[in-house]
């Protein structure tokens, strides 16, 4: 069963290649070749031998591959990549704050 | 319900579009540049040396990826070469995608190529058969709980389709148990199933195995492959107990967010790494003729 249209696979697919290569995205490979497929499949989106909605499932897959290995790279980077934080900027990263007491901490001098 | 799910998630999706790199390089505080520095060591990271990438077509019509001049290589020394332009285009892709340093595990479909060229485990592909059907008996959808009754209930909703779609589709009988001993599988379903796998080629069973071992299912990952899931939808009933949880308890970025997309990562590339080495395309074009 396809989830989206051919339309919103293939912007998603362009705009992920985007973010990857930022300007100089229409020069590469694979933007002319996402662009070709898409073309040539328009009159045959429909195949008596094959299962229906055959290249837009491979479409999805490929948008679902891109975007799921940006966003685990980023999430990879932002929680997992940076070593030790001390606990105020550990508390920061998911929203919280430390509490703060008045007269410090018993064992601080 | 499962909508609800997938709206959720789409909803933290959308968070994270602002942050993303199209801000440029991360900039690292000074303290802790020392300690990255340390993690990176020189089997999960190198620095790119190449600029630009590019295929070719050698010879037997196999794809060729060049980084800048040189050729690529599999880690046991042979040259990499894909059957098909699709999958060199996507492979050439993953590394030109990378920036400053190489990241391989961001390389899904590099490193299955990988193990298809090398095969460094000397599988043949009735050992790759029959450990996936093996799998069976241990499938995830075949396994149900008896409580808490909202799970109970949701995994009826979600799993009995799926299940009746592939005992439909392949006639055979599959059953599920909500017992420790699991179903009972009879002879002739593994046979169906047996033959069914035996028709794909080795590079396609490469891809099935890594499919079914990030799924945790065989029945999930026939559904991907055979079109009737999308990639989302399958990680979604593989994590159904998980986004139960996640439901009831909360959703933890770090930890359920970051699984899920590499899940859905690694999915989607086996995924993609057994529709593009089990089909050939040609196109006839009709002639006219007055």
């Amino acid at each position: 069963a396809a989830v989206t249209s051919p339309l919103r696979a293939c912007r998603g697919i362009l705009k992920e290649i985007r973010f990857m290569k930022g300007s100089g995205y229409r020069h590469t490979h694979v933007y002319k070749y996402v662009l070709d497929q898409f073309r040539r499949n328009q009159v045959t989106g429909a195949q008596y031998c094959r299962e229906r909605m055959d290249a837009l499932h491979t479409a999805c897959t490929y948008q679902c591959l891109l975007t799921s290995t940006r966003v685990h790279l980023h999430l990879h980077e932002l929680y997992h990549a940076r070593g030790e934080r001390d606990p105020e900027q550990m508390a920061g990263l998911v929203g919280l704050r430390l509490p703060t007491q008045p007269g410090g901490k018993g064992w601080e001098t | 319900m499962l909508r609800n799910f997938c709206r959720h998630h789409r909803q933290f999706a959308q968070v994270i579009w602002p942050f993303s790199l199209s801000q440029g390089q991360h900039v690292s505080s000074s303290p802790t540049h020392q300690q990255k520095a340390n993690y990176g060591s020189a089997i999960t990271e190198r620095k790119k040396f190449y600029e630009s990438v590019s295929i070719s077509q050698g010879e037997g019509g196999l794809f060729e990826i060049n980084l800048d001049k040189r050729k690529l290589k599999t880690p046991g020394g042979t040259l990499f070469t894909v059957p098909n332009e699709a999958l060199a285009i996507a492979v050439a892709t993953e590394w030109d995608a990378q920036k400053d340093t190489l990241k391989f595990y961001t390389m899904h479909l590099t490193t299955l190529c990988n193990t298809a060229l090398d095969n460094p485990t000397q599988r043949t592909k009735d050992q790759m058969i029959s450990a996936a059907l093996k799998f069976l008996e241990t499938d995830t959808i075949c396994y149900r709980v008896d409580e808490p009754p909202g799970l109970v209930e949701l995994q009826k909703n979600e799993w009995d389709p799926v299940m009746n779609w592939i005992e439909q589709r392949y006639k055979v009988v599959i059953g599920s148990s909500s017992c420790i001993m699991g179903p009972q599988i009879p002879e002739e379903t593994k046979e169906t199933f047996h033959q069914h796998l035996n028709s794909y080629n080795f590079w396609s069973l490469t891809g099935l195995e890594y499919v079914i071992t990030q799924l945790k299912s065989l029945v999930l990952s026939f559904g991907l492959i055979d079109k009737h899931l999308s990639v989302e939808q399958a990680v979604l009933l593989s994590r159904l107990e998980e986004e139960y949880q996640i439901q009831h308890w909360g959703n933890v970025e770090w930890a359920h967010d970051y699984d899920m997309y590499e899940l859905r990562a690694r999915t989607a590339a086996g995924a993609l790494f057994v529709h593009l080495s089990s089909e050939s395309t040609a196109v006839k074009k009709k002639l006219l003729r007055d």
